[in-house]
């Protein structure tokens, strides 16, 4: 019983940084509207801050001087942040912040090794708080005790902050209405840059706390940010005391599910939080959102489909690309092939977010099931690699299928959320299920048999799917569903107004770039040999995200060049610099602050240009980025 | 003059919404803009405090052009806006409403304070508890109307402040407007309601699909039934 207790206290311990952190996010999200990915890298700064100056401070006032310190500087770097980078995005569509903000968290892992080094750091132990309290033959930190007092303690701070100073009622209505705070005088910039210190503030300081319980290393933020975002989805985006129960709720999950259900611990929380944003999106505490205001679609460019000389352009394009087994060598053959798949991947991705206007964040998910398919009937059935191929792509269908038939009910960011969901519980399967899955060890030995083996023989197979499904997704595009499609992306409650079953259409929609990513899963597995989790992971998620949005979300096929560029650039950095996430995170901000557009939808524009010069100060020229939502 | 506008454009996204607006307004004059639904009224409004983003023209504003600037900092001037949605913060209580709009004394306007505007509207001293959301569309056309009267503004926008009110309660309303000009706050009034516009204004114009057709003294309209037919509905 008493080891009971002390589980319980100790997950309640856990739960002080969580709800810090979630608070911080749940602020800045309620009056920005920006989901700040970057929060867990605000976080582990703050963790490492706090490192290095309690080893320079001494003595107890040293000790909690340098947490609080830390907390501040941190904050400052957040202002910074804000200042610079998220006010030139806070008419961007979400998308782009979340990635935004994501390319930061990409930047801030690569320095902060630079910075500490890549080892963990074990910090002081906190004075006056370095012993343990026995609990009927249990030990218990006092350090944990504090931290259990502490949580309470600053959602009291808070919701003074909040109900007792000008400066909360202000937050408040912003939150509410940000254009009317406006209306009413209050310079919404310097709002919005103090939430956004007050958020990191306590994003800081949830990791200075962390350093006597913890090391502290460059992982830490990824870790922290899916926590929070499971915290936030069920407490409830915006609502501070619902940060605070869901922080205690995943904490004892955490704490308890270990215990009780040590294989599917991992996936516990993200059951959980699933299960909420099905029966309640808006969360707990939360409360569902007006439909957001939002000017009726103005795409600049209207889709239509190739003209015959560009058709002769793209075969063109496709014969050269074909010719590289001339010239190449085996290992330009097998990044060649890669490349191609990850064109499959983007292009399925990009259907779903730009036909589709549903932006998946765990399109990886559909990815790597494709390769467990293939892995599957390959190693346990000992299929033929064309009947694996054709089968394989099947548990990609299924699994969008089921998640998919969920994931439609809901829009915008917690759409987002519920895909990254459902894609974190097939990785904690995949992860998890030693027995099927081989968990990281993976499934070793998926090799193509002997008429696909030769570098160029399979170079030529991922080139050739890879050009028929782009022109079948295309076809799609103009085909009667593409158009039924388009207009639930551009107005839900009008296209259901005209007959149109929006639901199923998207389902439609999500099975099949589900189908189409399992696909390319599909025969990456066979270029690799061996499947692992991370095929499905977040990485690979957002990769697919970054591919889509180089070549441009507005466009019909940017997502083959954004691909093409991408993986190239991320094949070739990895080869030449250690320091290839600050560069990839860098060049992530720079496409969304500058080319919002993207590659090909920056062509489109200037080709759309000079055809003909639109009139002085267009005003569709001057909101480059409002119809991609 | 307290606010001239002139050669006022407006769009949304593609669309042309308003066409070469002027008109003026003078020291501590009630002006009503006249218009059917859609003429461009609020549209007016929103782009005279730079809620719309792509306006061009010139807004002067006792005497100085704050077309080029953010909505902040023109209402700080002291041109207040009364949104035609109210747009009440529903989770605020109605003190709490009434504090988001709090500006600094003007020396040039009259000063509003919680007190006198609970003795303007007597209905929201009655509930300063009470969040917005769970008030009448009347109490809270009376707040949202003291929230702008908070920042102490020597211009208002009133944006069509009679649109669904019951009867009695647009009598209190045309009294708050007359006691709000007694006290020297300019007005510009948005009106479907020719009859309502009668009782408070000095001078009329009127607008249609985006353009102003008719600018002139309330007698002056009074003593052309053509025009009124045809671009009010009464």
């Amino acid at each position: 019983m008493a080891f009971y207790v002390v589980q319980f206290l100790t997950g309640l311990a856990s739960a002080a940084s969580l709800f810090l952190v979630a608070s911080g996010l749940s602020i800045i999200f309620g009056v920005t509207r920006i989901v700040n990915f970057a929060h867990g890298a605000f976080y582990m700064i703050g963790a490492y801050v706090a490192f290095t100056l309690t080893e320079r401070l001494s003595g107890a006032f040293g000790f909690w001087g340098a947490i609080v310190i830390a907390a501040f500087a941190v904050a400052l770097i957040g202002v910074l942040v804000e200042m610079v980078l998220l006010r030139r995005i806070y008419h961007a569509p979400e998308l782009f912040q979340l990635l935004a903000t994501f390319g930061l968290t990409l930047m801030v892992e690569d320095l902060v090794v630079l910075i500490w080094g890549p080892d963990d750091l074990v910090g002081r132990r906190a004075p006056g708080f370095k012993g343990a309290i026995d609990f009927f033959g249990q030990n218990i930190p006092s350090y944990d005790l504090f931290l259990i007092v502490l949580g309470p303690v600053v959602l009291g701070i808070l919701w003074l902050l909040f109900q007792r100073t000008r400066w909360g009622v202000l937050v408040r209505a912003a939150t509410q209405d940000r254009d009317m705070v406006a209306a009413l005088g209050v310079n919404q910039k310097w709002l919005f840059t103090s939430v956004f210190a007050v958020g990191v503030f306590l994003a800081a300081l949830g990791g200075a706390l962390q350093i006597p319980r913890d090391a502290v290393h460059h992982a830490m933020d990824l870790r922290i940010i899916v926590e929070v975002f499971v915290v936030v989805v069920i407490g409830g985006l915006g609502s501070i005391i619902g940060a605070f129960v869901a922080a205690v709720l995943v904490s004892e999950l955490n704490a308890f599910g270990i215990l009780i259900f040590p294989k599917i611990s991992i996936i516990l929380v993200f059951l959980v939080m699933a299960a909420v944003l099905i029966v309640r999106p808006w969360g707990l505490f939360g409360r569902p959102e007006a439909p957001a205001r939002k000017t009726p679609g103005l795409t600049v460019n209207p889709w239509r489909p190739l003209t015959s000389n560009e058709r002769l352009a793209s075969l063109a394009a496709f014969v050269i690309a074909a010719t590289l087994p001339l010239f190449a060598g085996n290992y330009a053959l097998t990044v060649g092939s890669e490349i191609a798949i990850f064109v499959i991947f983007a292009v399925s991705l990009h259907f779903l977010m730009s036909v589709g206007g549903l932006a998946s964040f765990g399109h990886a998910a559909y990815f790597g099931l494709g390769a467990y398919g293939v892995a599957f009937l390959a190693k346990m059935a000992g299929l033929p690699m064309i009947v694996c191929l054709l089968l394989g792509p099947l548990l990609g269908c299924m699994g969008a299928a089921v998640f998919g038939f969920f994931a439609v009910q809901l829009s915008g960011v917690y759409f987002a959320m519920l895909t990254l969901a459902f894609a974190q519980i097939v990785w904690s399967i995949a992860f998890q299920w030693v027995s099927v899955t081989g968990g990281d060890n993976g499934i070793l030995g998926v090799w193509p048999s002997s008429w696909a083996a030769s570098p160029s023989h399979f170079y030529w197979l991922a080139l050739g799917v890879a050009a028929l499904v782009t022109i079948a997704l295309r076809a799609m595009v103009f085909s009667p569903f593409g158009y039924a499609l388009r207009a639930t992306r551009d107005s839900l409650l009008r296209s259901e107004a005209v007959g149109i079953n929006a639901k199923r259409i998207q389902w439609t929609a999500f099975v099949i770039a589900g189908t189409t990513a399992g696909i390319g899963g599909a025969l990456f597995a066979y270029l690799k040999g061996s499947v692992f989790p991370d095929n499905l992971g977040i990485s690979l998620s957002v990769d697919a995200l970054v591919m889509v949005l180089l070549g441009g979300v507005e466009t019909v096929s940017g997502a083959v060049i954004g691909a093409i560029v991408y993986k190239a650039l991320n094949i070739w950095l990895v080869s030449q610099t250690d320091l290839s996430k600050l560069v990839l995170g860098g060049f992530i901000v720079l496409i969304v602050v500058v080319f919002p557009k993207g590659i090909v939808g920056m062509l489109e524009m200037l080709a759309q240009r000079r055809r003909k010069t639109s009139p002085p100060g267009s005003p569709l020229l001057a909101k480059p980025i409002e119809s991609a939502e | 003059m307290k606010l001239t506008v002139q050669d006022l454009n407006s769009h949304y996204g593609p669309a042309h919404i308003l066409f070469d607006i002027g008109f003026e307004v003078g020291e501590g004059e009630v002006v009503a803009l006249l218009g059917r639904n859609g003429a461009g009224k609020s549209t007016t409004f929103r782009s005279i405090v730079g809620l719309v983003a792509q306006r061009s023209g010139r807004i002067m504003f006792e005497g100085k052009d704050v077309s080029a600037r953010p909505t902040h900092e023109i209402v700080r001037d002291g041109l207040g806006y009364v949104p035609e949605e109210r747009r009440i913060f529903t989770d605020l209580t109605v003190e709490e409403n009434l504090e988001v709009g709090r500006q600094p004394k003007r020396p040039n306007a009259p000063h509003w304070t919680r007190d006198k505007l609970f003795s303007l509207f007597p209905n929201l001293g009655e509930m300063k508890n009470r969040p917005g959301g769970r008030m009448s569309g009347g109490e809270q056309q009376m707040l949202t109307i003291a929230r702008t009267l908070m920042g102490n503004p020597s211009l208002v926008l009133l944006d069509e402040p009679s649109e669904g009110l019951s009867p009695k309660i647009v009598e209190q309303m045309v009294d708050a407007i007359l006691t709000m000009k007694k006290e020297g706050v300019s007005i510009v009034v948005s009106e479907q309601n020719l009859h309502f516009a009668r009782l408070i204004s000095d001078r009329a114009y009127i607008i249609e699909r985006g353009r102003i057709c008719f600018g002139g003294t309330m007698a002056e309209l009074d003593a052309r039934p053509d025009i009124r037919d045809a671009h009010l509905s009464l």
